[in-house]
């Protein structure tokens, strides 16, 4: 089990007095990309925030198997990085201040590097450099969120919903970029509510309802599982 | 109210205490003590209204007493009128400063209004110091004692009653107001704006009835110094006793209102002994007190934020369930629409957010019977499209009408007035509140008294049906168990429950509910089906929105599906589930 | 009015103006960084001020030894805090910063006190001996309130002005107290006499002006210290600790509060209290700015020193009545501009 980058071992989540999270289990290999899927609800979200240190919680988890260090700054240093479902943008800075903080823990000479990169990879954002953060659009916000993310130089992405009210197209550019990310050993742990495509660029898949993981196995099998697309669509004699 | 013994039997004993105190052998300046914290205390009462009910807070309190006892030093000595006419004088005084400048600051943040008292406590301080008739810095002496019939309040034991019994009474009436349907308006605010307007309270009001009051209560604790003293300068009604009041506040407990004096006695006492011993201990004259005071008002936020008067409470918990009249008048309730008739209607409803088209020219309706489900993956426009129904979001164009009328730019608060009640996809209870408290505020609107009656008590009446009301409402949907714990003790399914309850309390013509499945476990997803369908039996009709396609399907009788803002299909469950938009817009790619 | 009268009362009020300025915008650093509204800014000019009288006159100040408690306090709570999680390097780095550093300070103003250095050597250690308290209040009273409500951090604020202000008491006495100019003298710009103080004052004013433009545009703490204030949420994903934007942020106020004591000190008889009457007159320009906007308080708060100087020319007993009173239009004007009534 060492060589795994990331293990979740029986993770609990409450709010208050309400447990959201039941005990959550998962494994990845580095270099691989793992999906989460699910409802709205099921703690997709919550998974992601505990994991990257937002929120409490209790469990065990393993990074690069070590335990992980305990604040959100330190896991940022350890290579993890989080671009959330509203991905919380400097809006009244400009993209290259954005892009710039991006690579807040990291030295001078590596931040000039990764910009280059990131300019690269997003020359969208490098046309609207001077541009403040909060006057683009929804897919070059969804961009300049991944562009900030890649500067950290994370080995783990935790990506929560990139596709989150973006137009078809841009949501096919964007898990384009997500599944060539890989290519460069970056590892990703991707939730999003668009599941087949999210299964599509995946290695491996989680079920996750009501804070449990229902079903887990190659995202390939996942995808042609009959019973997920019940579990999205409803079986209509289910209910009385 | 219910006490338990103990607590009774322990306000028994201070009442006791409190009114032999005078006649045993205590040196005098206890007595002087003991005035000074029963005028101190009023001013605390007022402000564990503001700070700890409301969630607002003033450092200028100081001022507001200024206004009580110069409006009664000066009517008194230059006019000749007597103390208790003037006493009405001084409260209105108080009241009339306090509302305009309420106005101005309670719709900004919260902290504009602390820092506007600040600033204008230190204004009103040297103004004061500055004005003729008001004996500039040396005041006004010759102020004329308390009397009644030929007995003068001279001494500081005979005064010492008239002080006690305000108190008593201020404390009494404060709690009577808390415990109304005006009370649990003022509690609510501390839930954050939106919540309270869309079950029918009025933000900008309640706010405002709370500042007023604390003004008049510090107006209040001013007219009674004045007597006390007979003479008045500048010096009390500065920042500096403003930031004391503040402190008594913090110190008892910034929501309890016997905490108030609590809170006052701990001040008033500890100042009087660091004055005491202080200077010897450091070896000069001077306020040293100050910086206790700065290090116990940290200390407290960091280490006991409900203040001290809660570890007291805790030794002596209260065990006691509100008793429901059995007997009390039902409310008035709304006719019922006749089956089939149409509701609530959106007709080309579009919103654009900057460039984004949030909601792209939507139309659908929901007649009388029906339960109607709005679904869509994330980001579809469900909620803002809810929103522009609520009125928590206006519309670019395009038309929502309820039973024929139009509710495009109504508040929230007027569409909720209309019979529309709503639930909150990340619910907003107060869970401080017990849970028939929380229900009650959906009746909000329902009931009509107002500060004068709930003080006096004159609206028992109502609030007895008000409370039958929620109970009812609570029975109805499964939870009458639960009606006396705190809100905060459920669990999220029995919240989203709770909420549905506080909705019927406003006797809704529709019911919408925001993702009331959202989160839930399978078994509570099935009793909460189990309780919708049993509401429609009864002839409620809901819209509720949702993501999670399995629940709605067995149960609604009409399905509206957005995808990117758009209505992509409409119809019965079974058509929906086939259609090929649908299924791609679910699982992405085509299906 | 005559013209001298005018253009005299102008500087007057510029100058006072431009004070007002420096702690208006320290007011907004901390605000719109911590969300905290840091009522004792003001405690730290009379600090200031106070610290650099008792150089002029050749005796310790009393404040290098309210810092080394503080750093001693500072010390402890954070043993404290590890005995849970202990390491040599924390221990080392706490007592390198809570420790040697103010015992370094203290050291450096005996050994300066009775040698009577320059002015410009009794500034630097002024500011020496305030700045770190930044640091120290913050993580005294304000780092285990991090979450509170802006409500609670404000009434905390109240209670460390007081403690502050009680302790300046106990250290300075009651009496107030005049530092020497920085230089003195008179300068004739066209027909108008301008002094050398007041000279300092602009030209101290535009350089922290200008410093604060260049850090916040130019530097990645800087930019770190804006984006905590656009977004928390953002700023700890990329790395960024609470902890250090807002050490940050009352250092540099603490820095400001510093050298506004020395630049008022020559020119005001300053009290134990006379800095919280200073601070709110800050906050005036705070507040006109929305505790938001730094040109918009730079701008307010030459105009509250100019309708100080005016008014204490034509109605002096009604000055402070005005000065403070100027929030009301204000606030009304904030009123019915804003839309937003939602608390936080």
């Amino acid at each position: 089990m060492t060589d795994m980058l990331l293990e979740v071992d029986g993770l609990h989540v409450s709010y208050g007095k309400a447990e959201v999270l039941h005990g959550i289990s998962l494994a990845m290999k580095p270099g691989s990309i793992l999906t989460v899927i699910g409802a709205n609800g099921a703690g997709k979200t919550t998974l992601l925030n505990a994991i990257m240190g937002l929120i409490p919680s209790t469990g065990q988890i393993r990074y690069n198997g070590q335990p992980i260090p305990r604040t959100v700054e330190a896991r940022v240093a350890a290579g993890l990085c989080l671009v959330p479902e509203k991905r919380e943008l400097f809006g009244t800075m400009t993209v290259e201040d954005n892009i710039e903080l991006g690579g807040f823990l990291r030295s001078k000479h590596e931040r000039e590097q990764m910009q280059e990169e990131v300019y690269q990879r997003f020359p969208r954002l490098a046309e609207r450099r001077k541009q403040l953060a909060g006057t683009l659009s929804g897919g070059e916000r969804q961009m300049l969120a991944l562009a900030r993310a890649l500067m950290s130089r994370p080995r783990l992405l935790l990506l929560d919903e990139p596709s989150l009210g973006l137009a078809p197209k841009i949501v096919a550019d964007i898990l384009q970029i997500v599944a060539e990310l890989r290519t460069t050993g970056v590892s990703i742990l991707l939730v999003e509510q668009n599941a087949r495509a999210a299964l599509e660029i995946a290695d491996e898949g989680y079920l996750v309802e009501l804070g449990e993981v229902r079903k887990s196995g190659p995202a390939a099998e996942l995808a042609n599982d009959p019973s997920l697309m019940e579990g999205y669509l409803g079986r209509q004699d289910s209910e009385d | 109210m219910n006490f338990n013994s103990k607590r009774f039997s322990l306000a028994a004993g201070a009442l006791i205490l409190l009114a032999v105190l005078p006649m045993l052998p205590v040196p005098p300046f206890w007595i002087t003590l003991l005035n000074n914290i029963g005028i101190a205390s009023l001013v605390a009462i007022g402000l564990v209204l503001l700070t700890g009910v409301g969630g607002l807070t003033s450092f200028g309190q100081a001022a507001f007493c200024g206004f009580g006892a110069y409006t009664t030093a000066v009517l008194t000595t230059a006019y000749g009128i007597s103390p208790w006419l003037t006493l009405p004088l001084s409260l209105a005084m108080g009241a009339l400063i306090a509302l305009p400048l309420g106005l101005i600051t309670v719709r900004l943040s919260g902290h504009f209004l602390p820092l506007g008292t600040l600033a204008w406590g230190i204004a009103i301080y040297y103004l004061l110091g500055q004005i003729d008739m008001l004996g500039r810095h040396d005041g006004i002496a010759g102020i004329p004692p308390l009397s009644i019939g030929d007995h003068r309040f001279m001494s500081g034991s005979s005064i010492y009653y008239v002080i006690w019994t305000f108190v008593i009474l201020t404390a009494i009436a404060a709690q009577n107001l808390l415990d109304s349907r005006v009370g649990r308006a003022i509690r609510a605010l501390r839930g954050g704006g939106q919540a309270p307007e869309a079950f029918g309270v009025n933000v900008v009001r309640a706010k405002l009835t709370v500042f007023v009051l604390a003004g008049v209560t510090a107006a209040l604790a001013g007219w009674l110094y004045a007597h006390m003293q007979r003479a008045i300068n500048p010096t009390p009604f500065g920042i500096n006793m403003g930031i004391e009041y503040l402190l008594m506040a913090v110190v008892g407990g910034a929501g309890y209102v016997w905490g108030a004096i609590f809170g006052a006695s701990i001040v008033l006492v500890l100042k009087e002994v660091l004055q005491r011993y202080l200077p010897d201990l450091i070896g000069s004259t001077a306020n040293f007190e100050m910086i206790v005071f700065g290090i116990l008002l940290v200390l407290i936020l960091q280490f006991a934020r409900d203040g001290l008067w809660a570890f007291i409470l805790r030794l002596f918990p209260l065990a006691s369930a509100r008793k429901i009249s059995a007997d009390a008048p039902l409310l008035e309730k709304r006719p019922t629409a006749p089956q089939g008739s149409s509701l609530i209607k959106v007709e080309k409803a579009r919103k654009t957010f900057g460039g984004l088209v949030a909601v792209n020219d939507v139309s659908f309706e929901v007649t009388a019977g029906q339960i109607v489900g709005l679904i869509g993956p994330n980001g579809a426009g469900k909620s803002t499209t809810f929103d522009l129904i609520t009125g928590m979001n206006s519309l670019t164009s395009g038309t929502v009408s309820f039973a024929g009328k139009q509710l495009s730019g109504r508040s929230p608060r007027d569409i909720a007035g209309q019979g529309i009640a709503r639930t909150f996809q990340h619910p907003k209870i107060l869970p401080d509140m017990t849970v028939l408290e929380n229900v009650a505020l959906g009746a909000h609107q329902r009931g009509h008294s107002g500060v004068a009656k709930s003080i006096l008590r004159l609206e028992r009446g109502e609030e007895a049906s008000l409370l039958a009301e929620a109970a009812t409402q609570l029975e109805r949907v499964g939870l009458g168990e639960f009606k006396d714990r705190p809100a905060g003790d459920l669990a999220l399914g029995q919240i989203r429950i709770l909420e549905i309850a506080r909705a019927l309390a406003l006797d809704p013509a529709v019911l919408l509910l925001d993702e009331p499945a959202a989160g839930l476990r399978l078994g509570e997803k099935k009793e909460l089906a189990t309780l919708l369908r049993k509401l429609r039996s009864e002839g409620m009709s809901i819209l509720l929105v949702e993501h999670d396609m399995s629940f709605v399907m067995g149960l609604v009788d009409h399905l509206v599906v957005l995808d990117f803002g758009t209505l992509i299909a409409e119809g019965s469950p079974a058509d929906v589930r086939k259609n090929p938009a649908v299924i791609a817009a679910y699982l992405g790619g085509v299906a | 009015m005559d013209l001298t009268i005018a253009t005299f009362l102008v500087q007057d009020g510029l100058t006072n103006g431009a004070i007002y300025a420096l702690l208006g915008l320290a007011l907004v650093l901390v605000f719109s960084v911590t969300r905290v509204i840091f009522i004792p800014q003001g405690e730290f000019v009379a600090y200031g001020a106070m610290t650099l009288s008792f150089l002029d006159a050749g005796r310790f100040p009393p404040t290098a030894s309210l810092l080394l408690c503080f750093g001693c306090l500072v010390f402890l709570l954070n043993l404290w805090d590890m005995r849970r999680e202990f390491s040599v390097s924390g221990l080392a780095r706490n007592a390198l910063l809570n420790l040697a550093l103010p015992a370094a300070i203290y050291l450096l103003a005996v050994t300066l006190a009775s040698t009577q250095p320059g002015a410009m050597v009794k500034a630097l250690l002024t500011i020496l001996i305030i700045a770190p308290m930044g640091l120290y209040v913050y993580r005294i009273a304000y780092k285990p309130l991090a979450d509170a409500s802006v409500l609670v951090l404000l009434i905390v604020s109240v209670g460390v002005h007081l403690a502050l202000m009680g302790l300046g008491l106990v250290f300075f006495g009651a009496e107030g107290l005049r530092a020497k100019a920085l230089s003195s003298g008179m300068f004739m710009v066209g027909s108008f006499p301008v002094s050398a103080q007041s000279l300092w004052i602009y030209g101290a004013t535009i350089a922290i002006i200008v410093g604060l433009y260049f850090f916040f545009e130019k530097t990645l703490l800087g930019k770190a210290l804006r984006a905590t204030a656009v977004n928390r949420v953002g700023a700890r994903l990329v790395g960024v600790r609470t902890q250090l934007t807002g050490v940050t942020a009352f250092v540099l106020a603490a820095t400001i509060g510093a050298v506004s004591g020395i630049l008022i000190g020559p020119i005001a008889t300053v009290y134990y209290d006379t800095g919280f009457l200073i601070g709110l007159k800050g906050f005036v320009a705070a507040i006109i700015g929305g505790l938001a906007s730094f040109p918009v308080t730079a701008f307010a708060a030459i105009g509250v020193g100019i309708v100080e100087a005016f008014t204490s020319f034509y109605a002096s007993s009604y000055k402070e009545v005005i000065v403070f009173g100027l929030i009301i239009p204000v606030l009304v004007w904030l009123s019915i501009s804003t839309t937003v009534h939602e608390d936080e």
